[in-house]
């Protein structure tokens, strides 16, 4: 894998001031502690990966830094400031834009006023929308992403998962964010799209944005990731830079390291000829 | 931001440009005029009476009437909400401005500013409450509806003793006012109402607003998806007050229409079961009942159609009493109709 490469010589460490940190951050729903005392800090011009099984607490995590809920305990500094956010417009006027997982982009609305919605163009007295240029720019952006979509007048409903991603990653980059954070841009795409994605993703750290990306696979985050981060039932249960593990480590501790031997070792007593090792089982669970 | 990606961005060839005809159709108010235009031909042959120039004034006058309420109940539609309480505001505005004029013996227009702003605040309250509570505003609603339609009652009775308001045609204001919102004046030999003139003013500036404005992606960002919307930064609360907002302005308008067209007096109990026929017109022009496709055209077109059959039957010579089942089939074969026509339009 050539692409491997280039990216992973491209992963340099580049410590700077934390333009967001959390310290001890906290989130219950009623009684779901979602989120338990977890530390994170995103640099400008690096990539924060943050790894978790289902239900870890990863969209929750980037759902406070987004401003759509508020935290319960620890604190949460932006730009050095302490910071509450009470509404997403507050977190986007500080620079931090958001593509998310479930909820990206109105399905009945027209591709371009998908992309533009929140930050219309407009013009004359009238302040009216200046739909000549949006289309325009909206078929740049999209065009530099690799995806075609030939009829921008089309609802965005209609796209494949795929391309409503890339839709809504070009926005966020478009409109010069600081922080962009993604929660699992690549879990429904293609070889192809994936590769779009993190070079997508790449260049936007290159340009000095702060880039945090969620994502289940190892294989992607180790890809681009300058930091890794490991939730686990909503706590940090690794840390690191990128210089201080292996491709194989993180795989393991994503995959939940001991817990999955023990269920090597279980499943090769219940079936010896089913399960080699534990290499085997994770292989298996990458290619899910 | 000037980022210089060099991706292989082949254009897609498996999908064609959609033809003229195929982007045509689907236009949400097609299947309105559609039927729209199937109606007319039906009742210019039916009821020779509909042919005559004279009475298209008529018919235009019965469209307006729904078609100034249709225009904000279509944009709250589009934006993924109800107001039941909409034919009943209409009452309210109307008995406010009178009364209120008449009990303080003080111009008209002062009585017409205080039910624009109790008309406004009514809308702004539905807003709010829903926004606070997380209701359905089916429910937010149906509470405002029984509550007007209590007070329309109640409070006319107490001040006027009666069930209507009192008579305010000889205060002065009255003329002007009379002037503004329900005068009438000839084109060509047929009397038209200026409400109907009104009408296709605010037809014009809605549409506009919906379709070339932030304001009006906004609507439609809201109704379709609520928290994506939120999420990039559209301000949704305050554009669902604001909507309901707009109800309470036209149910003002409409409320001073009914007033000043009934030499300054208002039955307190009218307005009631209006709400469903203002959303029958969004429905058959297209409006999608679960937000965030429709159009104020089509609302329009929603209303024309009302007024077609209303007075076709009318001039048909048929018993009225058939106007309902009527109203109940065009509603029924206009939803029909949008389907087929919207499914047919995107698998093309
Ligand atoms: N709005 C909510 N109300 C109550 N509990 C919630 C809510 N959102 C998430 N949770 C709970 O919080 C926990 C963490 O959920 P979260 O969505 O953050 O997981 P995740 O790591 O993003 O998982 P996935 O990989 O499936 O996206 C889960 O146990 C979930 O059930
Ligand atoms: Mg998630």
């Amino acid at each position: 894998m050539t692409t491997t490469e280039s990216f992973a010589s491209e992963a340099a460490n580049s410590p700077t001031a934390p333009i967001v940190h959390l310290e001890d951050v906290g989130k219950s729903y009623g009684n779901i502690q979602a989120l338990r005392g977890v530390s994170l800090s995103v640099r400008q011009g690096e990539i924060t990966c943050v790894l978790g099984d289902n239900g870890a607490g990863k969209s929750t995590l980037i759902k406070i830094i987004a401003g759509l809920h508020d935290y319960t305990s620890g604190t949460m500094s932006v730009n050095g400031e302490e910071r509450h956010f009470a509404s997403p417009r507050e977190s986007l006027d500080s620079g931090i834009a958001t593509v998310y997982q479930d909820l990206a982009l109105a399905p009945l609305m027209s591709v371009w006023r998908n992309f533009f919605l929140g930050n219309e163009l407009t013009r004359g007295p009238f302040r009216q929308l200046d739909e000549r240029a949006m289309k325009r720019i909206a078929n740049e952006e999209l065009t530099k992403m690799g995806i075609s979509i030939p009829d921008l007048e089309q609802p965005v409903g209609k796209l494949s998962g795929g391309q409503r991603q890339c839709v809504a990653i070009a926005r966020a980059i478009h409109f010069g964010a600081k922080v962009l954070i993604l929660d699992e841009p690549t879990a429904a795409l293609g070889v192809n799209q994936s590769g779009v994605v993190l070079k997508y993703v790449v260049k936007a750290r290159d340009a000095g944005i702060g880039v945090i990306f969620i994502t289940h696979n190892p294989h992607h985050a180790y890809l681009v990731g300058n930091h890794f981060v490991v939730l686990k039932l909503g706590r940090v249960a690794l840390d690191t830079q990128r210089a201080d593990i292996t491709l194989e480590q993180l795989t393991t501790e994503m995959a939940g390291g001991s817990e999955l031997e023990a269920l090597s070792h279980e499943l090769r007593d219940l079936a010896p000829d089913a399960v080699a090792d534990v290499q085997d089982a994770i292989q298996a669970q990458e290619k899910e | 931001m000037a980022s210089t990606i060099t991706s292989p961005a082949t254009a897609d060839d498996r999908v064609s440009a959609r033809s003229v005809g195929a982007r045509l159709l689907s236009r949400p108010e097609i299947g309105s005029l559609v039927g729209a235009a199937v109606i007319l031909v039906f009742f210019l042959i039916a009821a020779p009476p509909f042919r005559d120039i004279n009475n298209t004034g008529t018919i235009l006058y019965q469209a307006a009437l729904v078609g100034v309420m249709a225009v904000p109940v279509a944009l709250l539609m589009i934006g993924g909400e109800f107001d039941l309480s909409a034919g009943v505001a209409v009452t309210t505005s109307g008995l406010t401005a009178g009364l209120f004029a008449y009990q303080f013996s003080v111009n008209v227009w002062l009585g017409i500013l205080i039910a624009l702003a109790v008309s406004l605040a009514v809308g702004a309250f539905n807003g709010w409450l829903l926004m606070r509570t997380g209701l359905p505003s089916f429910l937010v609603t149906l509470g405002t509806f029984f509550i007007l339609q209590g007070l329309n009652i109640a409070v006319t009775r107490l001040a006027s003793g009666a069930v209507a308001s009192n008579s305010i045609s000889d205060m002065d204001g009255f003329g002007a006012a009379q002037k503004v919102f329900a005068s009438e004046f000839k084109l060509g030999g047929v009397t038209i109402k200026i409400i109907i003139v009104w009408w296709i003013v605010f037809v014009a500036i809605a549409a506009w607003v919906l379709l070339k404005t932030q304001i009006g992606n906004w609507i439609f960002a809201v109704g379709g998806d609520a928290a994506a919307a939120r999420a990039v930064g559209v301000p949704v609360k305050k554009v669902k007050i604001g909507l309901f907002m707009a109800v309470g302005f036209f149910a003002w308008f409409a409320g001073m229409q009914l007033l000043f067209v009934q030499n300054g007096v208002v039955q307190s109990g009218e307005g009631v079961g209006k709400e469903f026929v203002y959303i029958i017109a969004a429905v058959v022009g297209g409006c999608l009942l679960t937000g965030g496709y429709g159009s104020v055209a089509g609302g329009a077109i929603g209303a024309l159609i009302f007024g077609m059959v209303q007075l076709g039957v009318v001039y048909a010579g048929w018993n009225p009493d058939w106007f309902k089942a009527f109203l109940g089939t065009m509603l029924l074969l206009a939803t029909i109709v949008n389907l087929v026509v919207k499914n047919r339009a995107e698998a093309r």
